[in-house]
């Protein structure tokens, strides 16, 4: 039995999204940008995608451009609006927990000249407002803070904290990767310049996403060369993933609420009935305000990859956010901001769900890791110490190996 | 290509001589404090040969690999023999480990070093 709960690094392709993308590849590969029928074929294909990319946002259709990934529109938003506005401030704000895609893009910046401040989260990976009105300053130009946390799945409140950005007239981007097309997501509502998505978390093809820009927002391209995407973003268009993309939008529009409703029902059984089998579990992130499909426990005394190499020999897929499991051989970032105990962080195991997973995936689930986590924690000296005096023992006394991992990294 | 070899996955899913030495002649742990891996060897010394070996970690899966293939290498070996393991050695015996990995090597052989080290000293 194959278990997919990996669902935020990606989505199986949805059938109906597969079968309207196969002309592109066969009898309609044309290049978009010439002006004879086969050509054109692609362009109408495009502009559909556009409409239907637009209609999931609330966004107008020319406010839509297509990027190969989620990593390629955030580094568009946020070195594009830098380099535009640079005569204006060189000041950034990004909160601790984004997408590495935001984060390295600043620091990118920051050997450029420009100064980033990083705006802290709370135990729950939640955003105070006070703490952004505190890191706006005169010459703040580009504020980006994600719409949802990839690792922990908290749910930011966007449409709060764009009152607070805009109030200032700084412009204000929101990676929604792990957002658009999950739940509603609404430019005008939320009231951003710029926001990023990507199809490949909604069912649709990778190597298809989005950056919407607000009209009137300017922006310097990253890739240079013809006209593409209204000269924002050079590059022959990728026309069957587009077109992937726009069906996976207007499918994901259409059917929102069904699969909200039966991921949550699922999630619920996970965060509910796992803490029943298995002693010392702690919920990351926030109760209620999380994503429909994220569960993200840290399962004490033993070691997150030990977890998913294991789960993995019985069909199960997951992900961890623990150290052993990166090949920074750190803790996530996320976990550390949200100050978790690092000896507890580092049995984080992540499942995310999506609309083909089903009640017997999750019995089985249910079934299958209460005695991993038995056999991991019966060879752990630190489960052992806890058993014999009750304490916790703190991880990592001893050796101290950081030149080699220094060296590695 | 797997992220680990045939053999680290085998010694992962099987590990041997897990467990603790009740009247162990020599106890090392170390750990590292990096990626918070933990290992603890326990030994039992016979006519200076390594009579049992059993070991606790707490750790990714190469570190139990490397756990349960040093105890093996060491079991039935003299004092001077088991010392002679090296980190090398062990990843060898592993067919390879991942780079970011090799320092889960580093961390068996050491601990059972510390192990023999213990006994050496509560001897002297």
């Amino acid at each position: 039995m194959l278990v997919y709960l990996d669902n935020q690094s990606n989505t199986k392709l949805d059938d109906r999204v597969f079968q309207v993308m196969i002309p592109f590849f066969k009898e309609n590969y044309g290049n978009a940008q010439t002006i004879y029928s086969l050509g054109t074929i692609s362009k109408d294909a495009i502009d559909k995608a556009r409409n239907q990319v637009a209609k999931l946002i609330n966004a107008k259709d020319e406010e839509i451009y297509f990027t190969s990934c989620g990593s390629e529109s955030n580094n568009l938003a946020i070195k594009g609006i830098a380099e535009a506005n640079k005569q204006k401030g060189k000041h950034i704000v990004v909160s601790a927990v984004e997408h590495f895609s935001v984060l390295n893009a600043a620091k990118r910046l920051s050997q450029n000249g420009y100064e980033i401040s990083y705006i802290p989260v709370d135990k729950y990976g939640s955003i105070s407002l006070e703490d952004v009105k505190k890191s706006l300053r005169e010459d703040t130009i580009l504020v980006s803070i994600q719409h949802a946390n990839t690792e922990i799945g908290t749910i930011q409140n966007i449409e709060e904290i764009s009152k607070v950005v805009k109030e200032k007239n700084i412009i204000f981007h929101t990676d929604a990767v792990q957002t658009a097309g999950t739940i509603a997501v609404d430019v005008q509502k939320l009231n951003v310049d710029l926001l990023t998505l990507s199809g490949s978390q909604f069912y649709g093809p990778k190597g298809a996403a989005a950056l919407f820009i607000k009209k009137g927002v300017r922006i310097v391209p990253q890739i240079d060369g013809g006209v593409q995407e209204g000269g924002r973003r050079a590059g022959t268009e990728n026309v069957p993933a587009i077109v992937g993309l726009g069906k996976a939008a207007e499918i994901a529009m259409s059917e929102m609420s069904i699969n909200s409703d039966k991921i949550i029902k699922l999630r619920d059984r996970i965060l509910n009935e796992l803490p029943e089998k298995i002693e010392h579990v702690y919920l990351n992130g926030h109760l209620y305000q999380r994503l429909p499909g994220n569960v993200n426990f840290s399962i004490e005394f033993i070691e997150g990859e030990g977890m998913f190499l294991f789960l993995d020999q019985k069909g199960i897929c997951v992900s961890s956010g623990s150290a052993c499991a990166s090949k920074a051989l750190k803790m996530s970032h996320v976990l550390t901001a949200i100050n978790c105990d690092p000896a507890i962080g580092q049995g984080s195991i992540l499942m995310t769900l999506s609309k083909y997973n089903s009640d017997s995936e999750i019995d089985y689930l249910l079934k299958e890791f209460p005695p991993i986590v038995k056999k991991l924690r019966d060879m752990s000296p630190l489960y052992d110490y806890f058993i014999k005096t009750g304490k916790r023992q703190e991880a990592g006394p001893g050796t101290d190996y950081e030149h080699e991992h220094e060296h590695e990294e | 290509m797997a992220f680990y070899s045939e053999k680290v996955m085998e010694h992962f899913q099987n590990p041997r001589n897990v467990g603790e030495i009740k009247d162990a002649d020599g106890i090392g742990t170390v750990g590292n404090p990096v990626c918070g891996d933990l290992m603890t060897f326990y030994i039992k010394v016979k006519d200076n040969k390594l009579e049992d070996v059993k070991f606790k970690t707490f750790g990714c899966g190469a570190a139990i690999a490397v756990s349960s293939m040093v105890s093996e290498m060491a079991k039935g070996k003299t004092i001077e023999e088991a010392l002679k393991i090296t980190n090398a050695s062990v990843a060898q015996e592993l067919g390879g480990l991942p780079p970011n990995k090799m320092h889960c090597s580093n961390l068996g052989a050491d601990a059972l070093h510390k192990a023999i080290e213990d006994y050496l000293n509560k001897k002297k």
